[in-house]
């Protein structure tokens, strides 16, 4: 194996290919249109023929000599009978007959302006033009020299040339042959085509005009024998036999002196199986068709698309080394980790080489064989590969032969053992965390196993969902991995500054559990929890009443917190009063830590959640990676503890509500429906005041829609009142576990207005949604309000309207991701070539400076605090304290807060009239 | 038609066109080639404004873009003028 770059590409260049070189590098003149003759061998001369190559097994290449394997395959080529034009440079064949002489070839500018023009490219050039502004350049000086009705140089009259798509060239409405074309072309002299952005060393115009067509190698369009013995050829070949014959047709008829009408038709038809030989789509031609009436799929098809050579096979590979199954949950793994199935770690392996260090343990993981036998899961070997380049696989029966000889100087590819480093993949990827480094775990049972906090940045769930895990084979993609790639290394997200991985669900139900008006656990209780987390011993106890030893969860949840943590936020179950008391909050929602100590308030999704986990931000930030991944590790263990002490379940019973409240949300409703109707009669009678920009009719609609929406939320906070934290639907959704309180009060209270577009629902029969309602009916249910409940069960016509709504919900997603799904392309594909070099500037691959300073700040997004460079509250805080600090706080907060209360006091009408009155100021 | 002048609007970017001793200092300072400039065409609006203040706005010369920016509050860029 030899490692390292030997040589390096300068450059590359691109040009046409001339019919001399065509011929000089074809290893044969293919003449016949068959293949394989009646022997099954394939014919000389004939498209098969073996000095193009082999694709048989034991025959060998006639040019080359090589086997199967070996043999690369050579081209051939064919003679045509008459020239003909080549497709691709339809373009450029127009652009050049429109900017030269028809009869002295030269371009139809003056000598002074060439002489111009080849200034201002290479002072384009000089200013960093790439290969896009060059082409626009060359463009424009080409329709500049089009323009010239008199030839400069001999005084010719211009006949106007037009292009007849796909192939046909007319001069004044005369058709020019392609013959004729490829004399035009010649007379153009090397001199000129700078101008007109062409190398003539590479391009000269007439190879554009195809005299002798390459046939690629036998390789390159392999026939395949099908299981009834019969041979079915490759699309390629199919349409290299049409061209055969037709040349072949078109000699016999020119040599014979036919009618010039029969040797034309040929010539059309030879030029229509070349273009289609190269792109059998192009426009304005039919696709040449396999007989089934499948369309060929001829060069071009090759190349272009999703499926095509350059994104399928070049850009994406399939590659060895990786593994792909189903997902499933793991709480007690660390966030760093992946259990992978003994199964699938028996395949995979890791190549180490053979050392004087490591050549007892080699030997011994090879005398192990391909399966170790044991209970407990041991790595074994299962190929090992000679200093000399042989590959020998490992089995049952040599695994004692090929420890003994083994040497220094051969890898052993071992299998997969814990602690290896893996990068675990999630499509769709759409950001850096989609693929990230795990250290291994081998597990029995069969799926990859990982832990919860890792599901925001993957986006995975357990429904079903796989996921990929490639094994890295070498030392340096191993430690770039570890210290680059690895979870720990990627918790801050680099697109909000805050963690992406975090606690989710039961996380922080636990959590909320371990720590809401800090309960009182029992000896036994306590060490259960603790006994989730690793290495923590019982503190002493918090409280003792009656003989009984307590411990309080907030003290219990202190122990996993850097000693000197100092930090206070708002929890999620903060209820944002006008004032807020802080330590003395009611509701435990202020959470202050002082020395390590959580003194008061709850720790929920605010906390530890991910996206929003304020508790998790600041360790990240301030105590590393090391320490962020430990406490996250230890934070969902000891709430997973919590959660397990206590019990929790919901259920549809949570939703429950007393007679009186459904009463009273029905009467609201039924008020709600009133205001609706009394605003449709003010309609009719002509009363309603219409707003300001809109009709009549969209005034009312606006209005009704506030009047059910603030319905819709009355309901649910009449169902609120009723629902306290001590019921376990409103602890989720007020904790961030799951759920939210609107999801609560469509299950409790009423559904509420259902939508399409924004508008209440108003299509499907003339004037009304449903055959139920009157038409012209505007009322509160003829248009789509759902006053049921989830519970309570829909009514026929408000179940059509639901469902009306749904289904815009799934629309709106399926397009959306298709939609995002393209746009993400196109912006990788724009910015994928973009770096930051070591002066913080943003460059391409040409050197080409995109931003000066990356961000225009510098900053690197995954360290700053959601978005800026640094947080002023927090240096305040280190500085000054907690005290001093939250009175600036307050007192700059104190203007801010008297403004919105005045801004929220205002009625919107009120607000007009003053803002009416000092207008005239 | 009144002709209307973007510079003068206050979402347009001041734009100044350096002059020829000044270029020199600016490239050498940033330490780059004038062609690993970002680019800026003739036929900006910005540009086509500044060719009728100054004189001998041509491909080849550098603008300097003093601008407000979100993560910096103010960013001076530099565009080296092209054809288009």
């Amino acid at each position: 194996m030899t490692r390292g770059i030997s040589k390096t590409i300068d450059s590359i260049k691109f040009g046409l290919i001339s019919p001399d070189e065509i011929r000089k590098m074809s290893a044969t003149k293919v003449i016949t249109a068959d293949t394989y003759g009646d022997d099954g061998f394939p014919i000389e001369l004939g498209l098969m023929d073996p000095h193009m190559g082999v694709i048989e097994p034991g025959l060998r290449c006639k040019t080359c000599g090589k086997r199967v394997e070996e043999c690369p395959g050579h081209f051939g080529h064919i003679d045509l009978a008459m020239p003909v034009v080549h497709v691709g440079f339809i373009k450029d064949i127009k652009k050049l007959l429109q900017g030269t002489c028809g009869s002295c070839g030269r371009l139809l500018l003056t000598n002074e302006e060439i002489k111009e023009y080849m200034e201002l490219i290479s002072k384009t050039k000089e200013l960093g033009a790439d290969a896009i502004d060059m082409s626009v350049l060359t463009k424009d000086i080409a329709k500049d020299a089009a323009t010239r009705r008199i030839c400069p140089h001999c005084g010719a009259e211009q006949l106007k040339i037009t292009l007849d798509k796909p192939t046909t060239f007319r001069e004044a409405g005369h058709k020019l042959t392609p013959k004729e074309i490829r004399e035009r072309l010649e007379r153009i002299p090397d001199g000129d085509l700078p101008a007109l952005g062409i190398n003539p060393k590479t391009a000269r115009p007439e190879w554009m005009i195809l005299t002798s067509l390459p046939v690629p190698p036998v390789t390159v369009r392999p026939s395949i024998t099908l299981e009834s013995g019969d041979r079915s050829e490759d699309d390629l070949t199919h349409k290299l036999v049409d061209i055969l014959r037709i040349n072949q047709r078109l000699r016999e008829n020119r040599d014979a002196g036919s009618p010039q009408l029969i040797v034309e038709d040929l010539w059309e038809l030879l030029q229509y199986h070349i273009s289609t030989y190269f792109d059998n789509q192009t426009a304005g031609i039919p696709p040449a068709r396999h007989r089934s009436g499948r369309p060929l799929k001829t060069l071009v098809q090759r190349l272009k698309g999703k499926e095509g050579r350059f994104r399928s096979n070049l850009s994406g590979k399939r590659v060895n080394f990786s593994a792909r199954t189903v997902i499933s949950p793991d709480p007690i793994l660390s966030i760093n980790q992946v259990g992978v199935p003994e199964a699938a770690s028996r395949e995979l392996t890791v190549p180490f080489r053979v050392t004087a260090n490591t050549i007892d343990l080699a030997k011994e993981m090879v005398r192990r064989g391909p399966s170790p036998e044991g209970v407990k899961y041991i790595p074994g070997v299962n190929y090992v590969i000679r200093p000399d380049g042989r590959r020998i696989k490992v089995t049952e029966r040599n695994r004692e032969t090929v420890s003994e000889n083994l040497t220094i100087g051969s890898t052993v590819e071992r299998q997969l053992m814990d602690g290896d480093i893996v990068l675990f993949n999630r499509q769709p990827s759409l950001h850096r965390m989609s693929m990230m480094a795990h250290e291994v775990r081998v597990m029995p049972h069969k799926t990859f196993r990982f832990n919860l906090c890792v599901c925001p940045p993957y986006n995975a769930d357990f429904d079903g969902d796989e996921m990929n895990l490639h094994v890295l084979q070498s030392e340096e993609a191993r430690a770039e991995a570890k210290i680059i790639m690895r979870v720990q290394e990627n918790i801050l997200s680099p697109r909000f500054g805050g963690p992406v991985i975090g606690g989710i669900h039961d996380h922080i139900s636990g959590a909320f559990m371990l720590t809401y008006k800090n309960p009182l656990f029992t000896e036994d209780e306590s060490v259960r929890i603790l006994s989730k987390v690793k290495l923590l011993d019982l503190p002493e106890p918090s409280e003792i009443i009656d003989g009984v030893e307590y411990w309080r969860g907030k003290e219990l949840f202190s122990l996993i917190l850097p000693n000197d943590l100092n930090m206070s936020f708002r929890s999620s179950i903060c209820e944002k009063c006008d004032v807020c008391t802080r330590e003395k909050c009611e509701y435990d929602a202020y959470v202050r830590i002082k020395e390590g100590k959580l003194l008061v308030g709850t720790i929920d999704e605010n906390a530890i959640g991910a996206f929003k986990g304020k508790l998790l931000d600041k360790i990240a930030r301030d105590y590393g990676s090391d320490a962020a991944r430990e406490f996250l590790d230890q934070a969902t263990q000891i709430a997973l503890g919590a959660i397990m002490v206590r019990g929790f379940t919901t259920g549809i019973d949570d939703e429950d509500i007393p007679k009186e409240a459904q009463n009273k949300i029905e009467a609201m409703l039924e008020d709600a429906k009133k205001e609706v109707d009394d605003l449709v009669q003010a309609y009719h009678d002509g009363l309603l005041e219409p707003m300001p920009g809109r009709s009549l009719e969209e005034t009312l609609e606006v209005r009704a829609m506030s009047v059910l929406g603030r319905a819709r939320d009355e309901a649910g906070q009449i169902a609120g009142q009723f629902l306290g934290m001590d019921n376990a639907a409103v602890r989720m959704a007020r904790s961030g576990a799951r759920g939210s309180m609107l999801n609560l009060s469509q299950m409790a209270g009423s559904i509420g207005q259902q939508a399409v577009r924004g508008e209440r629902l108003s299509r499907g029969y003339w004037g009304r949604t449903l055959p139920h309602f009157k038409e012209g009916d505007l009322g509160s249910e003829a248009k789509g309000f759902v006053k049921n409940s989830y519970k309570s069960g829909l009514e026929p016509t408000e179940f059509f309207f639901h469902s009306m709504g749904g289904r815009e919900g799934l629309v709106d997603t399926a397009v959306r991701t298709s939609r995002s799904g393209y746009m993400q392309r196109r912006l990788i594909n724009a910015l994928e070539d973009l770096k930051v070099i070591k002066n913080g500037r943003v460059v391409n691959t040409a050197g080409t400076i995109i931003q000066f300073l990356y961000g225009e700040d510098g900053t690197d997004p995954s360290r700053s605090v959601q978005g800026d460079a640094v947080r002023v509250d927090d240096v305040l805080r280190e500085v000054l304290g907690d005290e001093v600090t939250d009175e600036m706080i307050e007192l700059s907060m104190a203007g801010y807060g008297t403004y919105d209360r005045d801004m929220e006091s205002f009625d919107t009408d009120e607000f007009d009239i003053e803002n009416d009155e000092e207008g005239g100021d | 038609m009144a002709r209307f002048n973007v510079l003068e609007h206050q979402m347009v970017p001041e734009h100044y066109l350096l002059s020829l001793e000044e270029e020199k200092e600016v490239l050498k300072q940033l330490n780059i080639t004038r062609d690993q400039l970002p680019k800026l065409r003739m036929s900006d609006p910005a540009v086509r404004i500044l060719r009728r203040i100054e004189t001998d706005v041509k491909e080849g010369r550098i603008v300097r873009i003093i601008r407000e920016s979100q993560t910096a509050g103010q960013t001076i860029i530099y565009r080296l003028l092209i054809r288009g």
